[in-house]
């Protein structure tokens, strides 16, 4: 194998801290049961330098002010039925991604960004749906590719009835590649566009305005210019109206999050992350609970955002973006956990028992799009169940969420720690889905009722290795002897593949079963996309992607591929 | 309609012989003359104008003078003659035959060049509505009207070619065309200088001076298209813009005569109190509308025009006279670029920079009437010159958007800015003043005391001629 070790990140490294009174592009103002996002994208505050946003346009750190501002109305504002989503910029909603940035970014930050930007509509329409936090776009001019796409993850869209604004995916006959932040699923899938329409919508650089718009379900509503606001607040009244989040109320401050990054290590109060260079690895060591779970959702709001759960979901999260973006050499992500099955167990009960409680439903579905990123990230996933482990419930999900898993069988010579064991919870049959919409088990043991019914009588119970084996939930079960060697094997093996075959893989395997809006997003659209991205006819030194402002015109290869 | 069409439109394009084209501007036309009666010229669809009508591009069939009233003006439909075996001349297609029909793979941004252009048509109109109470002669509400049926001709020129080359996207384009109003908060006109007011004459000439100075300018680089239909069309448009500037520059050439003639005669500098216009009240519109003109060119670096040049859709002006490739595939520009350390200089595409280009000759254009201004202020022995501001000077769009600068150039914090904005832009008590001076006067021979009246009338007839009959 090439053993020439990886070196640390060159780039200034990217964080997804943001402060709402730190944004740059956004505005997040609160009135009643309305909240209001309004972008306003200053130019000259590229996350990067060599571009200006331009009308709107928006590069990853417009984006991480949206994701911060997404998540902290579901956590810090529990009165919040509604949000409105709309410009500051007059006659101009957002000119999507920023196509010079594009140009200019790496293949692999192109895929990065997207499948960002993508995770936080998903978590628009998570919020929605799940969240009783319902999104109104309120278009109040052109909305062109991404800048549509974010108004496609809204439950609904009022565009600006001026005689000149339009919404528009003009990706294709611009700029040769896919609107592909959920634009061409959600006009089919989500909204239901007749395809020939749609074919015709995603063809026509300009898009469409007005009452075509809206005869052909691009938009929900259309508002004159000087009643939009009005219109867009009366439909996000109706739809706070609905909601069954409390009216009043003391949020869940999202503080600062306790992080240590270096070279070696990524480090949180649950959470530590080693990195090995050489092996081109990241070890990801997750802490249990050390007590047992609040009495009541009163006693959790007390201990503020430091509760357990939320705790390893935010750290979890934060350090996965982190690898994605800063650590693109480390291929491999090892699972391990340290604590006791018991108290994690306990955890998942007080979250599924008061799973009527507004920030415990918050939590676990945090903990649920958490789980999703690791999913549909590009890293071999490796889980290693280990004596002092708490591989249980949500926990649990780490080690069905990998690609291979291993758990001891026995215990370590030397060791006085027992035998690990693994413990199903409920938490593992339904309210932690992958982006299929199917849990990690029934992905599993895709559609083997039988071996499913028998897993659900495990529910509760301690297994150990050889049970575990048995069952399925773990790959291989080597004992003392073997470990170190099947293991290290296993990994070096990993990192000696080609990464790219690798991602296509594990991308391929991960998700049998049936289709979602989301699955078609992250499979199909960002696949084709991504090939789209390598291809001359978009990145080329003539391809439309790199000529984008020079007025030169790209010259094709005709082929079809 | 069973009207015959080659009589009451006149055309050059054998309207009577396309019933497709027929049927679209029979559904257009009752909808362009209800807007016609009430977005154009307010009350005056009795009066009978002595109007020019082209009834043919020939040089005696596009210059016929009678008096009609307005409604019944006869909108016609004129391309410049086709000159035979006319080639693409700049961009990627130079050197192959010009396209008579639209280019599929361009139809999308050709359509948009011909929605942009044709909605400043009627928005002029919607702009001057008002001005027809309170014209300071019977000759400038002549030319006022002039104007306005020629921004009508001009719009029915550009749905022609929405009409005949874009289907029935075309056809809703050209509606939108008339529901979109000037200055209206619900349906806005697409460019900004478009939507403000144009309520007072000395603004009327201004706007006649500048705005349609751009359009000159716009239509110059349209008439390069390799489009053909566009190319003809605006080359024919040309003609009847280089009138709209005539009143404008005549008209502020006018009124610089009177403020010197009244300078001289009570040997005053503020020429307000005998009923004139000072200079540097003067000085202030020119900066005003000056500097929203200069926005209508756009971003100095702009993928659209860049795109428009390469698929030889949108040229420069007088490309032909121009000594390079045509091309500009590898050419750059300089441009500035606004740093922390105040004005630099970024080298980008030629290509990127062609509102720039057009905008710069469109700068030099301007300053030539400036120059007549000030030879006239020169001959009255008054020392005071009229300029324009620098381009950085009150701009909204752009490079400059983002700064404050006086009109000398120098660069402003936004506190200065707010202090000083007011000796460099018409103030609300100055708009009042001006409006105060803008009484009728509809007698034949009569003029307004702020305005000097013209060296000559119309097509040879008196200064004190009936131009407009209000019976
Ligand atoms: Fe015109
Ligand atoms: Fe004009």
């Amino acid at each position: 194998m090439d053993d020439q070790a990886s070196t640390a990140p060159q780039h200034p490294i990217i964080t997804f801290d943001a402060q709402p009174d730190g944004y740059k592009h956004w505005r997040m103002e609160i009135d009643g049961r309305i909240a209001t996002l309004t972008l306003d994208v200053d130019e000259k505050a590229g996350i990067r330098t060599g571009y200006e946003l331009k009308l709107n346009s928006y590069d990853l750190g417009v984006d991480i002010e949206l994701h911060d501002a997404v998540q902290r109305l579901r956590f810090e504002h529990p009165e919040v039925g509604a949000v409105v989503i709309t410009s500051a910029k007059d006659r101009v909603f957002s000119a999507g991604a920023n196509i010079p940035m594009l140009a200019a970014a790496r293949h692999a930050d192109k895929v990065n960004f997207c499948k960002f930007t993508n995770e936080t509509r998903n978590a628009i329409e998570e919020a929605t749906s799940l969240s009783s936090q319902a999104y109104v776009c309120m278009i109040n001019g052109t909305a062109a590719g991404g800048g549509y796409e974010l108004a496609l993850a809204c439950a609904d869209i009022v565009l600006v009835d001026d005689g000149s604004s339009a919404v528009s995916l003009p990706e294709v006959p611009l700029l040769a590649v896919l609107p592909g932040t959920g634009g061409l699923t959600r006009i089919v899938d989500k909204r239901r566009v007749r395809r020939d329409r749609a074919d015709f919508f995603c063809t026509t650089g300009e898009g469409l305005r007005g009452q075509r718009a809206l005869r052909w379900k691009l938009v929900d509503a259309l508002a004159p210019r000087t009643r939009l606001a009005e219109v867009a607040r009366t439909r996000a009244e109706s739809m706070a109206a609905n909601s069954d989040r409390p009216i009043s109320g003391e949020g869940m401050q999202l503080t600062q999050l306790d992080r240590v990054i270096s070279s070696e290590e990524v480090r949180y109060p649950n959470l530590a992350v080693a990195i090995d260079r050489t092996a081109r690895t990241a070890t990801f060591l997750l802490q249990g609970p050390d007590s047992p779970p609040p009495g009541s959702p009163e006693e959790m709001m007390a201990c503020g955002d430091r509760f357990w759960a939320l705790a390893v979901a935010r750290e979890l999260d934060d350090a996965v973006l982190h690898l994605r973006f800063n650590e693109p050499d480390i291929g491999t992500w090892v699972f391990r956990t340290t604590g006791e099955v018991p108290l994690v167990a306990a955890h998942d009960d007080f979250l599924l028992e008061n799973s009527q409680h507004w920030l415990v439903r918050e939590i676990t579905l945090f903990l649920r799009r958490t789980l999703k990123r690791i999913d549909v990230s590009s890293r071999s996933l490796i889980a290693l169940i280990e004596p002092g482990s708490c591989f249980s419930g949500t926990l649990l999900e780490l080690a069905l969420a990998a690609d291979r898993s291993f758990m001891l069988t026995g215990t370590f010579e030397g060791s006085n720690l027992p035998p690990a064991v693994i413990r199903p919870t409920r938490m593992n049959f339904g309210p932690l889905p992958i982006c299929t919409g199917l849990s990690r088990i029934e992905t599993r043991f895709l559609g083997d009722a039988a071996a499913l019914e028998v897993l659900q009588e495990h529910i509760g119970r301690d297994l150990i290795a050889e049970e575990a084996e048995e069952l399925g939930l773990v790959t291989f079960a080597p004992d003392d002897i073997d470990w170190t060697d099947e293991v290290r094997l296993a990994i070096e093996e990993r990192a000696a593949f080609s990464p790219d075959a690798l991602t296509g893989m594990e991308a391929s395997l991960r998700f049998p079963g049936p289709e979602t809006v989301e699955s078609k997003i992250f499979a199909r659209l960002s696949a084709w996309q991504n090939w789209i991205f390598q291809r001359p006819n978009a990145v080329g030194s003539g391809g439309a992607l790199e000529l984008y402002g020079s007025g030169k015109q790209p010259d094709f290869d005709r082929g079809r591929v | 309609m069973q009207a015959n069409y080659n009589e009451t439109i006149p055309n050059n394009v054998d309207l009577g012989d396309d019933r497709r084209l027929l049927r679209a501007l029979e559904r257009w036309q009752p909808a362009y003359l209800q807007w016609w009666n009430e977005m154009g010229p307010a009350e005056s669809s009795k009066f009978r104008v002595y109007l020019r009508t082209a009834i043919s591009v020939d040089s005696d069939g596009w210059a016929h003078f009678d008096h009609v009233r307005m409604p019944d003006y006869r909108w016609g439909i004129f391309l410049a003659r086709p000159e035979a075996n006319r080639v693409i001349g700049f961009g990627d297609h130079k050197g192959l035959p010009a396209w008579t029909e639209v280019p599929g793979e361009y139809r999308t941004e050709l359509r948009r060049l011909i929605v942009t252009q044709g909605d400043t048509e009627p928005a002029s109109v919607e702009q001057q509505r008002q001005l027809g109470r309170t014209a300071p002669s019977l000759y400038d509400l002549r030319n006022l009207y002039q104007v306005n049926v020629e921004e009508g001709r001009h719009l029915w020129a550009m749905v022609y070619l929405l009409h005949a080359h874009f289907g029935r996207d075309g056809r809703e384009e050209a509606e939108a065309l008339l529901e979109r109003h000037a200055g209206d908060p619900d349906r806005p006109r697409i460019l900004q200088a478009f939507n403000e007011r144009t309520d007072d004459w000395l603004s009327f000439f201004m706007f006649t001076y500048f705005q349609d100075r751009d359009g000159k300018f716009q239509l110059a680089a349209l008439s390069e298209s390799g489009f053909d239909p566009l190319s003809r069309t605006c080359r024919f448009m040309l003609t009847e813009e280089a009138h709209h500037m005539f009143v404008g520059e005549t008209g502020l050439m006018r009124v610089v005569q009177r403020t010197c003639e009244l300078m001289r005669e009570f040997d005053t500098d503020d020429v307000r109190a005998v009923g004139g216009v000072p200079l540097p009240m003067l000085q202030k519109w020119i900066n005003f509308h000056y500097s929203i003109c200069l926005d209508l060119f756009g971003s100095e670096r702009s993928t659209n025009a860049a795109n428009y040049f390469g698929m030889g859709l949108k040229g420069r002006y007088q490309e032909d006279k121009r000594d390079d490739d045509h091309r500009l595939v590898d050419t750059q520009l300089e441009i500035p670029r606004v740093s922390a350390g105040g004005i630099e200089t970024q080298i980008i595409s030629a290509r990127a920079g062609m509102n720039l280009m057009l905008r710069r000759d469109f700068t030099l254009d301007s300053q030539r009437g400036l120059d007549r201004f000030n030879k006239v202020i020169g001959a009255h022995d008054i020392d005071f010159e009229l300029t324009l501001p620098d381009e950085k000077f009150n701009r909204s769009i752009g490079i400059f958007s983002e700064i404050e600068a006086s009109p000398s150039g120098g660069l402003l914090d936004a506190e200065s800015w707010e202090r000083s904005k007011d000796c460099w832009l018409p103030t609300e008590e100055e708009r009042d003043f001006v409006r105060s001076l803008m009484v009728p006067v509809t007698d034949p021979g009569k003029i307004a005391g702020w305005i000097a009246p013209p060296k000559r009338g119309i097509h040879g007839q008196p200064f004190d001629y009936e131009y407009v009959l209000f019976r």
